[in-house]
């Protein structure tokens, strides 16, 4: 299967969720030092609930993909609900192989995601917790 | 640039000695600035040593390690001769370019440099030769100065003059940008930097591997490669130094094999080179640079070079067809190495190098450990192909082509 199918270069080029929030409850901004990818999540929650998101950032093809399809996936979610996504929920989304460099790629989001609402610092997998 | 006596590379039978070529459709592999292939010559040669007399070298009272020892030794000499050093234990093995240069940071620099004491670089270096400076400078107090460069990403030669003062002690300077392919003029800055008292230590990582290099007739204090960038193994290196220098300087690591004698507080050291080669060394990788050694220069380092320069033209010219690509480095070809540095508009470099490869094409992409220069550039990340003797047009040729389809997939629809 080829790392550049349909479904990633839609998310790539028409994102979901694409910009900021004027008055977000968390915000949280990271960036991949081995490429440079960088990544913000805007959320609004009320009662638990994640009734807005935003990312904005800069990267390749699988980073703003994988950020696009998880805000999808998290709108109108609990946080608790959210806590539990795991590094291999992303990979499912993504749904193609990817090797271990582009494999930060497509998590840098759920990092971004999981620093910035649950203090969870490192890579979605390997968390000190 | 053209050498008098050199026969041209006969790149097909070079490429028969690389068994990872020998694939349908071979692996165009454009990452040698990164890490080269390894002929079979080479791994023969370690192969011989763990088949037929491993042990460890210097202190065994039998035929094999004798034999270990004398092709360890071999390698030594063989390495002297392609930088010219005036003798073989001016050679330290070392694991590779970055422990040579921590060698000089923390052995040299901590006997040599004090608070105050300025430390030029310049701003195309790879991390390797900053970071030991960096830490050096705030072990001493030391001061980091930078040589900025040109738009065209030659170095400024106008700030040398105001640089370099009597303050300055140490220059450590790449001989070869490993993002640009700008082959720097580094023995007007030796001259430069000696006129004021300052010692020079040369990364040539980048450039040893693809052209001769003499270390005498640079007058440069210090030198430092990696085998794995000329064919050899991984995990092999080498520092040059000045015989007084390195006759002088403490030892860097303690161990085996460094010392004369062992009291309980105190010990004396080992003459050169063992001084700096505490433990057991990288006997086979060794061995093995020994006959990367040979290989390269049975190739003929002037035609290699030819070869580099007519791949880099090629390249050149055929990179700018593309609409919307970004070349980065000297315009002339004749004033790099075999590096070309690229982006194409609206495409991250890590998707062209991914795209690439999905037709077998390896490059490299991302900010090749020299962060300050990305800066520099104003870029987050280059996409970036670079040669060897092996390379060949028609892989070029691939490149082109798999950037093409690389930017009619990625920007099909603008958003």
């Amino acid at each position: 299967m080829n790392v550049y199918q349909e479904e990633l270069l839609d998310h790539y080029e028409n994102p979901s969720n694409y910009g900021t929030l004027p008055n977000p409850n968390i915000s949280h901004e990271e960036d991949n030092p081995l490429c440079g990818d960088r990544i913000r999540i805007d959320l609004v929650v009320e009662d638990d609930i994640i009734t807005e998101v935003r990312f904005s950032g800069h990267g390749c093809t699988i980073s703003q993909a994988a950020a696009s399809m998880l805000t999808e996936e998290i709108e109108g979610k609990s946080l608790t609900e959210v806590k539990k996504l795991s590094r291999d929920d992303i990979l499912d989304m993504i749904g193609i192989p990817l090797g271990p460099v582009r494999l930060k790629c497509a998590l840098l989001a759920l990092k971004v995601l999981k620093a910035g609402a649950y203090g969870i610092k490192g890579w979605p997998g390997e968390e000190n917790e | 640039m053209h050498a008098p006596h050199f026969r041209p590379l006969d790149v097909e039978s070079i490429r028969k000695d690389f068994p990872i070529f020998a694939t349908t459709p071979p692996l165009a592999f454009l990452d040698n600035a990164a890490s080269t292939q390894t002929p079979r010559p080479v791994v023969e040669a370690m192969d011989s040593y763990y088949d037929t007399y491993r042990s460890n070298i210097h202190r065994g009272i039998y035929r094999i390690s004798e034999e270990a020892t004398a092709q360890y030794e071999r390698a030594r000499e063989k390495v002297a001769q392609l930088v010219n050093a005036p003798r073989a234990r001016q050679i330290i093995f070392t694991r590779n370019t970055t422990e040579s240069i921590n060698l000089v940071a923390y052995s040299w620099g901590s006997a040599n440099i004090q608070a105050g004491d300025e430390i030029v670089l310049t701003v195309m270096e790879h991390h390797s030769n900053l970071v030991p400076w960096q830490l050096l400078a705030q072990r001493t107090g030391a001061v980091l100065r930078f040589l900025e460069i040109t738009d065209e990403g030659l170095l400024d030669f106008t700030q040398l003059e105001n640089l370099l003062t009597e303050k300055t002690k140490l220059v450590a300077i790449g001989h070869v940008s490993n993002v640009l392919g700008t082959i720097n003029p580094i023995q007007s800055i030796i001259m430069a930097a000696h006129a004021v008292g300052a010692k020079v230590v040369v990364d040539a990582a980048q450039s040893v591997p693809h052209f001769q290099v003499d270390v005498q007739q640079l007058d440069c204090d210090f030198l430092a490669f990696s085998g794995h960038k000329m064919c050899g193994p991984t995990g092999i290196g080498v520092l040059y130094g000045k015989l007084e220098l390195l006759e002088e300087m403490p030892p860097f690591l303690g161990g085996g094999s460094m010392i004369r004698s062992v009291e309980r507080d105190v010990s004396s050291y080992a003459e050169l080179p063992a001084k700096f080669e505490a433990g057991t060394p990288s006997i086979a990788e060794a061995i093995g640079l020994g006959h990367a050694v040979d290989y390269i220069t049975q190739a003929n380092l002037a035609a290699l070079q030819v070869h580099e320069q007519e791949l880099l033209k090629y390249a050149h010219n055929r990179l700018q067809e593309i609409e919307g690509i970004t070349l980065y480095g000297p315009s002339s070809p004749h004033q790099k190495a075999g590096v070309i540095s690229f982006n194409i508009e609206g495409i991250h470099p890590h998707d062209v190098a991914g795209v690439l490869d999905t037709h077998g094409i390896a490059i490299r992409a991302g900010h090749h450990c020299a962060q300050p220069l990305m800066k520099r550039l104003d870029v987050i990340a280059t996409a970036r192909a670079s040669f060897y003797l092996y390379n060949t047009t028609e892989e070029v040729d691939r490149l082109y082509e798999g950037l093409c389809r690389t930017q009619k997939l990625m920007t099909r629809r603008k958003k």
